[in-house]
């Protein structure tokens, strides 16, 4: 349609008194905070929107429920807000509903004027070094998933029992996590909402040493002071960092001047490495931050082969990067190895393309620009009309909870605009949103989790919880899950 | 009462995803008087680990929540960030961190 944006504007322009008889109907793909705080949002700027959020799980949240870990609750407080966000009445939680199996995205765009993919990143950035394959190698991702219970991973069995060191690849938040759950006594786990196949695990695990490895040095390490505070306060835990990795070059002195967050880290860091007891007793749990390594190749193991023995490590040092100022990590050709059975690789996670969404499989992320779809990610600029993301989907797997805010809001604003412009003809159709998707979705055999189904688990997992006095005691199977909400 | 219960109170959009309990930032806020920052007691660690990652931080950047209203503070003048995002506050600017 050959229309500018202002003429469009002009004879298409919404009015409220329009909107009662022609909802703007919204479906938001993926139930986490990206999704949680876009659905708020327009709810709030479009008083005739009626917005919902669908789910492949029977339950929400995304991470807060399935990657935050168990002993850090007061982070999960936020679901209170997202809970209110679904009970409005123009706002509908449908879950069990998977974007790909269930329903496609060119049929959600028929059903719906507006359609916000926000459903992150449920796969792993690789290595791509040799023997990857081998036993006993994992994403951090997929035990993260597994202590808190998502069904996609409840017979997913590490082997904690042949061995006493994990080798986590990654220094970031979640490597931190990782390595408290695995370090912490069980007991303290125990009156946690930790899934309890996994309490059960960690109960028996023989897992005493931790090694958390970095490929460049403790002024870039990834994590924040909260979780590096937290964990080298465990009681009990011995903690070894290298005096000599901290010495820092002018170009660390330079990166720090610059950035709170990392002079805070590397002061923690560096505090620890210099007031730690020097010997620590038989039997003691420790942890160890390992600097300046960068996986070069996994080591199979003589007697179980193909089950991985140890990881080699090339030692590196820092080098400005010509384009970007940043110092990166530079082999120097001499190697390592550290012995291990159990391997984790917390280096990032990935997004996964679905049918229709163009993708940029290089950055794993959906190509956009400020929220606004694009027809690929060649730099032809041109948008696939009423479909936006936000969230991992749009930026990458980076930031916290709360960076979704501000991801939500760029993208309503670029919605709301658009409404006003080159949607304005679209959105004065009619369309069947909610009934429609559902009535697709019956005709499937679809079996849908609104909102109140999931109170149902919700109010199941509290009871059981209470049994074992912890906040909630999940349910971790499709089966049980969908038992208990329909 | 803190900042955060204050805002709520009267209708005021101050975001609280932790709901008060240390775990976030979004309840951040901007003094506008260095005076009136000066009378505030100094962040503990746990506070100053949650200001590292709040957006639009600045020199006179504290938590709402745990910023308690006290007779001494009568006249504290406060910015949200997303205010000064835009500098629409009285042409306020404040100092980036």
């Amino acid at each position: 349609m050959a229309i500018s944006r202002a003429r469009a504007k002009q004879l298409f322009s919404r009015s409220i008194s329009s909107v009662a008889s022609n909802p703007l109907h919204v479906c938001v793909v993926g139930s986490g905070p990206a999704g949680f705080y876009t659905a708020e949002k327009m709810l709030k700027k479009h008083q005739g929107a009626e917005v919902d959020i669908v789910d492949r799980l029977p339950t929400p949240y995304g991470l807060v429920r399935s990657g935050v870990a168990p002993d850090h609750p007061e982070t999960k407080i936020v679901t209170n807000q997202f809970s209110r966000v679904a009970q409005n009445e123009r706002c509908s939680f449908i879950g069990n509903v998977s974007l790909g199996s269930s329903v496609s995205l060119t049929e959600l765009r028929e059903m719906y004027h507006v359609v916000v993919l926000a459903y992150g990143a449920e796969s792993d950035r690789a290595l791509g070094i040799p023997g990857e394959d081998l036993a006993g190698i994992h994403s951090a991702r997929e035990f993260v998933w597994w202590y808190n219970g998502h069904p996609d991973c409840r017979y997913w069995s590490p082997d904690l029992k042949s061995t006493d060191t994990a080798v986590i690849l990654g220094q970031g938040n979640v490597a931190l996590d990782v390595a408290r759950i695995l370090l912490r006594p069980a007991a303290e786990l125990a009156t946690t909402d930790i899934a309890s196949h996994a309490l059960a695990a960690l109960e028996e695990s023989s897992i005493r040493k931790v090694y958390l490895v970095g490929r460049r040095g403790p002024v870039q390490a990834a994590c924040t002071a909260k979780e590096l505070r937290e964990v080298l306060g465990i009681k009990d835990l011995h903690i070894n960092i290298q005096e000599a990795d901290l010495v820092k070059t002018p170009a660390d002195e330079e990166e720090l001047k610059n950035n709170r967050i990392h002079r805070r880290v590397y002061e923690l860091l560096s505090k620890a490495a210099m007031s730690g007891p020097s010997h620590c007793y038989t039997g003691q749990r420790e942890l160890h931050f390992v600097f300046f390594r960068n996986p070069d190749r996994f080591l199979d193991s003589d007697d179980r082969s193909g089950h991985v023995a140890g990881v080699r490590f090339e030692k590196t040092i820092l080098k400005e990067s010509a384009g970007s100022g940043k110092q990166v990590a530079v082999g120097t050709g001499q190697f390592e190895d550290f012995e291990s059975r159990l391997v984790l690789k917390s280096i990032g996670y990935k997004s996964v393309p679905v049918d229709g969404l163009p993708f940029d499989a290089n950055k794993g992320i959906v190509p956009n620009i400020g929220g606004r779809v694009l027809i690929n990610s060649s730099g032809d600029h041109s948008q696939i009309e009423g479909v936006y993301v936000c969230g991992w989907l749009k930026r990458g797997p980076t930031g916290i909870i709360a960076t979704n805010l501000y991801c939500a809001e760029e993208t309503i604003a670029s919605i709301s605009e658009d409404l006003e412009t080159v949607l304005a003809y679209a959105t004065s159709l009619p369309k069947p949103g909610r009934e429609g998707l559902l009535r697709l979705l019956e005709s499937r055999n679809v079996k849908v989790i609104p909102f109140n189904a999931w109170e149902k688990i919700d109010i199941e997992e509290k009871r059981l919880g209470s049994l074992k006095n912890k906040p909630r005691d999940k349910l971790t199977t499709w089966g049980e899950l969908l038992k208990v909400a329909l | 009462m803190s900042m955060l219960e204050a805002a709520h109170e009267i209708d005021i959009d101050l975001e609280g995803a932790c709901e008060g309990s240390l775990a976030c930032s979004t309840c951040h806020v901007i003094v506008m008087d260095m005076e009136y920052y000066n009378k505030l007691e100094d962040p503990t660690d746990e506070e100053n680990d949650m200001l590292d990652l709040a957006f639009g931080l600045t020199d006179t950047s504290r938590l709402g929540c745990q910023v308690i209203a006290t007779p001494e503070l009568d006249g504290l003048r406060l910015a949200l960030p997303a205010a000064t995002r835009n500098f629409a506050v009285d042409g306020y600017k404040p100092k980036p961190h």
